[in-house]
Parts: C-alpha cells; structure tokens; sequence
C-alpha cells in the first residue's frame, strides 16, 4: 500500500505539470492539443540537459535538465503561440499537427541524435544520472517509516512541481496579472478595450503553460522512469498528455485542485500495475492484465460526462476558449 | 498627450476580401517548398551518414518511384489517407471534432479480425467477406455513436471523448491479440481464412482494388455532401445550429447519423487493413492515420479534389523519409512524422496569408518590397501556371455544381 500511494505521487507529478501548463494556456483562451508533443519535446529537452551536465554533480544535472527542458518545450510553444496568436490558426489543428510533430521530433531526438544503445550510447549515464540526483531524496524520509517515504521520499521535482501549482494558483486568483488573464480568455475583445495588451498576455501564458507541461516530460524520463530510456517512451509521454487535458476539464481550470485531481489520476494510471497488491487471491491471466490499462481513460470519460451533464456557469472553461482574437472582427 | 508621440505601428493587418485562385495556390506552392527546405536543412544537418542536400530529395523520390511495388504501396497509402480523410469529413463539417478516427480504424480492424478468427474455415469466404464487412462497420460505427450520443444530448466534449475511446479501442485490440496468443508476443500471424481477394499476386494486384475502393468511396460522399438532403442538413447544422433549428432540422438526429457515418467509413479503412492488406490486426495499425486525416481534411477546406493532391503529397513524403532513413543513416522510422509535422505548420501558416493582408507603414513597405522583390519575381514568372492551376480547381467546383441541376 504506501507502494502503490508513493508509485501514485510518483506518477501524479507528470499529470500535474501537465494540466497546470494547459490550465494556464486556456485561461488565456488558447486550448492547446499540442501538450502531448509539447511534453515529448520537453523530456527529448531534459535528456540532452543531463547528458551536457555529464554527471559532474547533482545540482549542475538537474538544473541543466529543467533548462533545456524549458527551452525546448518553450520553442515548440512558441511555434503554437505564433500559428494561434500572431496568425490566428486554428487552434485544434496547429495543436494536433504540433503532437505529431513533437512525438516524432522526440523519438528522433533520443534515438539518433543523443544515442541511448550501443557505441557511444548515453544509457548509462542516463540511468545514474536519474538514480543518484533525479530520485535522491531528503535523508530522514527512511527513518519516518511509510508516511515519510510517501511523503519526503520523493525527488526534488515532484516538490518544485508543487510548489508550481501553488504559485500558478495564487497567480491566477490573488493578482492582477491572473485577473488580466482571464478576462483575457473570457473576452479579449472587452480586455483589449480596458487597455491590456493581449497578444503579450497569449503569448506570455502559452510559453509559460508549455514549458511547464515540457517539465512533465523530463519528470517521465528522469525521475519516474529513473532515467531509463525506452522505445516506448514518446507514446507513453503522448498518452499522458491527453489525459492531462481532461483533467484541465476534472479540476475545473483550477490549478489547487489539480494537485488532488493529478493525484486521483496517477493512482487510477498505476493501479494496473499493483492488481496483485489489491487482489492477491485472484489470479489473472496474461489477457486479462491488459484489461486494467483501461481504468483512467473510462473514468476520464465518466468525468466527462458527469461534468457536462453537471453544466455549472462557474465551472466551464473561459468563454472564448479555441476563438482566434481579432480586433477589427466585428 | 502620450500617444502623440507614438509612431504609426509597424504594420497592420486586414481581412482580405476576396484572393485570386492563382495567388492561393502560389502561397500554398511557396510554403510547402519552404517546408521541404526546412525538412532537407533539418535531415542533412543532423544526418550522420551523408550531408548531400540535393540527395534528399532524389531519396525521398526513389523511396516512393523507384520499383512498381514502392509505387503501388504509395497509392495505397494514398488512398487510405484519402479513405481517413473523407471519413471525417461529414463530421468535421459539422463541426463535430472527431479525433477517434484512430480508434474507429481499429475497432474495424478488430471487428474484421474477429470474424475471420472465429469463423473463418467454419463458412465459404464470400459469406466471411460480407460477415467481416458488417462487424467492422458495427464496431467503429458503435465506437464513433457512443460519444455522438453524448454530445448531442448532454454536450459532452467529443474531443476528448474521442481521444479516450483511442486508447480504449488500442487496449482492446491488445487484449483480443494476448487472449488468442496466450503464449505469444502481443503480435499476430496473418491469418490464412476469409483475406479478400486480390487480382494477382504482384503489387500492382494487391493494391489495385483497395485504391480503387477508396477513390469510389470518396467520390460518393462528395456527392452526398454536395446534393445530398443529409449533406445540406448538415452544413447548416456545422453554420449554426439555432439556424438549423429554426428550419426546422433536428439536430440531434443529425449529429449521430452523421457521426455514425463517419464512423462507419472509418471502420471500412480498418476493413481493408485487415482483410485486404495484414490479415491482421496490431495495435498500432492505424498508423496515427486518424490524426493525419484531420489535417489533410481541414488544409483541403473539405474540397475532396483538393484532398486528393494533399493525401497524395503527405503519402509522398511519409513513403518517401524510409528511403531517406536508410540514405541518410537515420534508424527511427519517426523522423517522417517530425517532416510531415513541419510541413503541416507551414501549411497551417500559409491559410494566414489566403484570409488576411499585411500592410506595412510607408517607410517599411520600401524595405520589404527591396526584400521581396526576387520572390515577387519568381511569382510574377510562374503567375499563369498558378493561374491555371488555380482556375483548374475552380472551374471544378463549377462544373460540379452545374452537373447536378
């Protein structure tokens, strides 16, 4: 049990940076389907971060890892932001086209640029790097027993993660800046009248929701996953991508209670793996196993439904949400 | 006061009224040549094996053209986008985001491989045949009605709902492959009863009917878009569906027979994946096809000519980068979608520049005619070609529309 609820937090730091970077992008009325790409790109980013730190020492290893992370995540945002903003495209479309591209962009990246196996590969270096700075955790979590492993047992990202959501909440409910934001997203035209500058509000929130979400990507490959690189991992990160934009829909654009959704979500995508803890006495076949991959995409369609069928004035998405903005639209 | 001081911004920008056929079809011309620069730039400097510009483009033409079975399997692939694509038309211009096509391609594979596992051998394969065409159809059209249904009576977000059942359907399809294979590696071996039949056994024979199939399909919802009482209902109901009310449409019924059709035209894709081309099913068979047909939809406006030239162009490039992979020692088969990704946003780019103008500030405008001037050249140069290949499109959607009255 304090397994599975430490495997759960674990994994709920990825679904977090995720839902809070695509909470911020649609608060500035831009619904991001590129996320997915964005976190492939973001953990490709984070990879090369570890390599040029070459293991000198932990604190050099994760910073260059959440730099270059953020640079690459911003630049695929950044090429979203410009397509939607500067050229008003259509938003589904560029973000779609940007998964594709990120995914792919990802994969090549890892596989034939930084090599992972064989000569010259960066495997090694990867998974120490991930082992020693990425999972090191404060040393009096072990004598705390349980509680302190799930709690303090955790790498020093999952805490930053956090500390991200909190700000990010505070941003938007407590100061100007978030009050501008969603009158952004809810009427750009009436915040353009009031005097705010939109096209830097846009851009300033995709940058910044994309390169939080990018950070989702390197907390995959270097904390979770321990550095281990594998062939799966650009469709795992893009599987977790979309699921991150519906829980954006679960938490209300609320990014406090991502923190709890994110939490639910990583303890329904890592139940598959722990059957055997809750069920010791059933034996289940090899078939059947595949089976439980199932639970977070039918419950993330439950929440779907549930939520619209709740329909709630306060608890919809910004009103122009997916709407282009331009002034001399009438 | 503050702003006398201000200088007049930079530039402007302006709806555009109306742009010529010619000039569309030259900034749809110049961005996708600006894709592939970007896609050659991006190949070379990373390649560890060769830095020859120009061999990027003779890899990517020997790829598809080199042997009669490079070149069939590029039609293929070309009608199966162009099949994904015109599935999601119907919905798309309803303005129902149907992002399952995916998942609706492996629900029909998976519904075509479940009859010829259970059945096959037990019935004569024209039975099979039929029998595997309606489960395919049943299954993807039961996969894109369920969030129909929820979207038409309840608003359900069919975007996400769509996504998820992606998965759902993927972990389906793994389930079915590790129950028939306990013992095996999650993949399948072709299965022997209930293939569809093929003219003869060289690429040409395997591929003809599939292609042929898929141009049919094609040109049947173009006529049932375009003079079809359905296809009107439903681009009314994609315009505004308080209109479509008032006129009396019911848009709920609407909204899930049109969805359950796009369903079911991609469950015919899974189909021929199956039954005609694998013999059976992976979990990866959709090839992300789903999401490329979306693009290929929306870039064409839902012109199936014009759809047409987008699938053949993207089958180029996705059969075209195996070569380059090989050629230019690149061992992931992915970097064909990081192309096709970037030649997507330069063609997203370019619908910018067909609805909206760019006017400059006076002195600006000197400097950029100065920089322009050698593409303004060229354009002037090659105008009558765009022209006519412009005016080719119109004059299509002209006759069409002449044809039916």
């Amino acid at each position: 049990m304090v397994e599975f609820l430490f495997q759960a937090i674990a994994i709920a730091v990825i679904f977090l940076l995720g839902c809070v970077g695509e909470i911020l992008t649609e608060k500035a009325g831009h619904l991001n389907l590129g996320i997915p790409g964005i976190m492939c790109v973001g953990a490709a980013g984070g990879i090369l971060g570890v390599v040029i730190a070459n293991n000198v020492n932990g604190v050099l290893s994760i910073f260059c890892a959440i730099l270059f992370s953020i640079i690459f995540a911003a630049v695929a945002g950044g090429i979203y932001a410009f397509l939607t903003v500067s050229l008003r495209c259509n938003q589904n479309v560029t973000g779609l086209a940007l998964t594709i591209f990120g995914n792919g962009f990802s994969s090549v990246f890892i596989n034939n640029i930084i090599k992972i196996e064989g000569e010259g590969g960066k495997g090694a270096l990867l998974s120490e790097a991930g082992n020693k700075f990425f999972l090191a955790h404060l040393p009096f979590a072990d004598s705390l027993g349980g509680f302190g492993k799930i709690v303090f047992g955790h790498g020093f990202l999952t805490y930053f993660a956090i500390a991200i959501a909190v700000a990010a909440a505070v941003v938007l409910a407590f100061t100007r800046i978030g009050l501008n934001l969603r009158a952004v997203g809810e009427s750009p035209a009436t915040a353009d009248a009031a005097g705010i500058n939109v096209t830097k509000y846009k851009y300033v929130f995709i940058l910044a929701g994309s390169s939080i979400a990018g950070l989702g990507g390197l907390v995959y490959v270097m904390q979770y996953m321990g550095g281990i690189v594998g062939a799966e991992l650009a469709g795992t990160v893009e599987g977790i991508g979309w699921l991150c934009i519906a829980l954006v829909i679960f938490t209300l654009w609320k990014p406090a209670l991502s923190i709890l959704g994110s939490f639910i979500f990583g303890a329904l995508y890592i139940f598959p793996s722990f059957v055997n803890v809750f069920f010791p006495d059933v034996t289940f076949t090899f078939a059947q196993l595949k089976l439980f991959p199932l639970i977070p995409y039918v419950v993330t369609i439950i929440v779907l439904v549930v939520t619209s069928l709740m329909g709630k004035k306060e608890n919809q998405g910004p009103a122009s949400l997916g709407v282009s903005y331009f002034r001399e639209d009438r | 006061m503050a702003h006398e001081n201000k200088r007049e911004p930079l530039f402007h920008i302006v709806k555009r009224m109306d742009i010529k056929p010619g000039a569309k079809v030259g900034i749809k011309v110049l961005s996708i040549f600006i894709g592939l620069l970007i896609a050659a730039i991006f190949v070379v400097a990373l390649s560890p094996k060769s830095n020859n510009f120009f061999g990027f483009f003779g890899s990517m033409a020997s790829g598809v053209f080199s042997t009669p079975r490079r070149f069939w399997k590029y039609l293929l692939e070309a009608a199966l986008l162009l099949g994904v694509s015109i599935a999601l038309v119907p919905a798309f211009k309803m303005k129902f985001w149907n992002l399952g096509g995916n998942g609706q391609i492996l629900m029909g594979c998976l519904g075509t491989c479940v009859v010829m596992f259970y059945l096959g051998g037990k019935l004569p394969d024209p039975i099979l045949w039929i029998l595997m065409l309606v489960a395919a159809v049943a299954f993807a059209g039961i996969w894109a009605v369920i969030p129909a249904l929820f979207k038409a009576f309840f608003k359900t977000n069919e975007s996400l709902f769509t996504l998820m059942l992606n998965y759902i359907a993927a972990i389906l399809v793994g389930y079915t492959i590790s129950s028939w294979y306990p013992k095996g590696t999650g993949s399948m071996t072709p299965l022997t009863n209930g293939q569809l039949p093929i003219i003869n056994n060289t690429p040409f024979g395997k591929c003809f009917l599939p292609i042929v199939l898929f141009v049919f399909i094609t040109t049947a919802v173009a006529l049932y878009l375009k003079y079809s009482k359905h296809g009107y209902e439903l681009s009314v109901v994609g315009e505004s569906e308080n209109t479509a009310r008032y006129i009396g449409i019911n848009v709920k019924w609407v909204t899930i027979r049109t969805v359950l059709f796009s369903g079911i035209l991609c469950g015919l894709v899974g189909f021929v994946l199956s039954g005609a081309i694998n013999y059976m099913m992976s979990t990866n068979m959709d090839s992300n096809m789903g999401f490329t047909g979306i693009m290929v939809a929306w870039l064409s406006h839902f012109s199936p000519i014009v759809m047409v030239f987008i699938s053949l162009f993207i089958a180029f490039i996705t059969k075209g980068m195996s070569q380059v992979n090989e050629d230019f020692g690149f061992t992931d088969e992915n970097l064909s979608s990081v192309i096709t990704g970037i030649i997507f946003f330069l063609l997203i780019a370019s619908e910018f520049f067909v609805s909206y103008k760019i006017i400059w500030r006076a002195d600006a405008q000197k400097v950029v005619d100065k920089i322009a001037f050698p593409f303004v050249w060229v354009g002037k140069k090659l105008s009558p070609v765009f022209e006519k290949i412009g005016n080719f499109f119109t004059g299509l959607k002209l006759k069409l529309t002449k044809g039916g009255k």
